[in-house]
């Protein structure tokens, strides 16, 4: 019982950071109709500006974790969002309402680009951080098995539900929601109606971006470890995450994230970690095959 | 005054151009790129050093050494692109590849085109092919897991022990002849599990170790997942000793998991760097600012091997090359090297070291 518990946090942390990912992809695809390929590699380079962020930070002596972590945040936010918008403004802006596959092979490059470009610039090697946050709680112990919370993953689900509060409240309440949501609906009504639609999906890049700085910067503290690889494998569990809870939908994206996270946790738990991500797999497929659209996705509707 | 001048610089371009024609080429390949590019970086400065002392010399036998480099990313498809690009460029002598898995297919390559090949790939399949061109100037898998299982079994009788793997062919052939060898001296190993490498999230498994108690972690793989393991065991409260195979010589294990690597132990060749013939060329890296650490001195070695071949056979032919690599033997950075029938080094020599503060050793 205490190692499934233990499993289950190890499960839920893993979860959350692949939600936080799969929205990126979700809203996206939900308002261009287009897979991001890059979204993987933007999580990347954030993980590295965090890495530089807390780099500095010790280099100018400034020990307090809170006052850290956020500025390492706010930092990672900034520049990851700007790194969000340059990639749509470069690789994506010139080639809409071209055929739907320029924009996607357009993005596979974007990601090979931005992965050999941080390759080059801060060479291939792992880029390790101290530990930032050490320690947690244990919180139950039975049968000689002790349960360990760690402050970073209380971190994580907690910066994690605070966002996705926030980012529910901005989609269904905001006049950027809604014009959001208008966009996704039909970009030319949109367009028609007085909307920047150019400039709504640039938002939703950076929103996306913004997410997954997030993602880098819980990512950088808890792993400890960051290489400029850690984008790809991130971006397929967090793609797969999408697809699984419906792309296009925000609340599916974060449940997706979670289910993939439980799988992974408890297939290697009970089952072998060796074939882990054929289960992962296979129950996508699965789902897919009752729910072509996901667990929480509309079915599309031919427009006519 | 012009005329000559250009007229001179025309005749310098002719006389180079002249030299770059005779000039012999020799290549590395490994993963220059990817997640591994540590371990290609280190086969590459060891290898650039060495072309340079041996052209400083006056090269082989009255030839320059050009050098060209492959990158396989550790991808056993683009190890036989690089393979098949190597043997257009009319290569004369290959060290590499690096990784078992891209060793293996990009070794059909080299033996169709007859060009020898030196490598540092410890699967024993490298070499149990009956390919006549390979020379393994490493040891074997089988031969590094039974000195890792024995050191096991001795040294921590009675403890709780775990066999992993990242399924990849050096890893998982590793972690199988550790099992074996740990299994043969009587003590069973309490688990036999497989990971994904290239994965951040090994608390699933972490966790698993800790429940059924494991206190030392076999592991065959490489050095970035080991990290990772020790610093989330550390983080669920589990205390691990890890053995490894020649891969945990990469000091990134070090920066990765800080001081968690003091618990690492790992089987590899007598250390070059303590070989007190080596101590200039020793010397000429560190001025150069390289730490001669892991492949560096490998790669150095492999194109020694090839110079003392050629000048003992006084040919590049490929048969020539062949005979004298496999009857004679060389005195290499490394230790003097000979090699069996099969390609295998005489001598394997493994010895079990351990981290401690950064600095690996002979351990105790």
């Amino acid at each position: 019982m205490a190692y499934a518990l233990q499993q289950l946090i190890n499960g839920l942390t893993l979860g959350a950071v692949y939600g936080l990912i799969a929205i990126g992809y979700t809203m996206v695809y939900g308002i261009i109709g287009m897979i991001n390929f890059a979204h993987g590699d933007i999580f990347m380079v954030s993980a590295f500006i965090a890495v530089t962020a807390f780099t500095l930070l010790a280099a100018f002596d400034i020990t307090s974790l809170p006052l850290a972590i956020t500025a390492v945040l706010i930092t990672a936010i900034f520049f990851t969002s700007a790194y969000g918008w340059a990639v749509e403004r470069m690789a994506y802006r010139p080639l809409r309402g071209s055929t739907r596959l320029a924009p996607l092979i357009s993005a596979i490059g974007m990601s090979i680009f931005l992965q050999n470009m941080v390759q080059l610039t801060q060479g291939a090697r792992v880029k390790p951080i101290p530990p930032v946050l050490e320690g947690g709680i244990e919180i139950w112990q039975s049968g000689g098995f002790t349960v360990q919370i760690s402050w970073t993953q209380i971190m994580i689900v907690l910066i994690t539900i605070v966002l996705m509060v926030a980012f529910t409240y901005l989609i269904t309440q905001t006049a950027f929601g809604r014009q959001q949501r208008a966009c996704e609906q039909d970009s030319t009504m949109t367009a028609l109606l007085g909307i920047n639609v150019d400039r709504t999906i640039s938002a939703t890049f950076m929103l996306g971006a913004a997410l997954a700085a997030v993602a880098g910067v819980m990512v950088t503290v808890y792993y400890g470890v960051v290489d400029f690889f850690i984008g790809f494998v991130a971006g397929i569990k967090a793609f797969t995450a999408a697809v699984l809870g419906g792309i296009g939908s925000l609340p599916g994206a974060m449940l997706g994230g979670l289910i993939i996270g439980l799988i992974e946790a408890f297939w290697a738990a009970y089952l072998s970690p060796e074939y882990k991500d054929v289960a992962t797999f296979a129950i996508l497929i699965l789902v897919l095959m009752f729910r072509p659209s996901g667990l929480l996705g509309r079915p599309e509707v031919e427009k006519v | 005054m012009k005329k000559t001048l250009i007229a001179t610089a025309f005749l310098a371009l002719g006389a180079q151009a002249q030299l770059a024609h005779a000039d012999l080429t020799v290549a590395i390949a490994g993963p220059m790129t990817g997640q591994y590019a540590s371990a290609g970086d280190q086969i590459r400065r060891g290898a650039e050093m060495a072309i340079a002392d041996i052209n400083a010399k006056g090269g082989v036998l009255g030839q320059k050494l050009k050098l060209e480099v492959g990158d396989d990313a550790c991808d056993p498809k683009q190890a036989v692109s690089v393979a098949n690009t190597m043997v257009n460029k009319k290569i004369v002598f290959m060290h590499g590849h690096w990784c078992s898995s891209s060793t293996i297919p990009a070794s059909e390559v080299y033996v169709e085109a007859d060009i020898p090949m030196a490598t540092v790939s410890t699967n024993p399949q490298v070499t149990e092919r009956g390919l006549k061109n390979i020379f393994r100037i490493m040891g074997r898998d089988d031969q590094q897991g039974l000195v890792a299982g024995g050191y096991i079994a001795d040294k921590f009788k009675g403890k709780k022990v775990a066999v992993l793997d990242d399924k990849s062919a050096y890893g998982k052939g590793l972690a199988d002849e550790m099992a074996k060898a740990i299994t043969a001296k009587g003590l069973k190993p309490t688990l036999r599990e497989s990971i994904t490498a290239g994965e951040k999230d090994y608390s699933g498994i972490v966790t698993k170790l800790k429940q059924a108690g494991i206190e030392v972690l076999a592991y065959g793989g490489y050095h970035t997942e080991v990290a990772l393991i020790l610093r989330q065991a550390q983080q669920a409260g589990l205390k691990l000793t890890v053995m490894g195979g020649d891969t945990m010589t990469n000091s990134e294990l070090v920066t990765a998991a800080g001081a968690n690597s003091d618990n690492v132990m790992f089987t590899f060749s007598p250390d070059p760097r303590k070989n007190p013939d080596a101590a200039p060329i020793v010397k000429r890296f560190r001025d150069a600012k390289v730490e001669p650490e892991g492949y560096v001195m490998y790669a150095y070695a492999a194109m020694q091997l090839f110079e003392q071949a050629a000048t003992q056979a006084k040919s590049t032919k490929y048969a020539d090359l062949e005979k004298t690599m496999r009857g004679g033997t060389f005195k290499t950075v490394i230790g003097d090297m000979s090699f069996d029938a099969k390609g295998d080094q005489k001598k394997p020599g493994f010895v079990v070291y351990q981290w401690k503060g950064g600095q690996y050793d002979y351990a105790k």
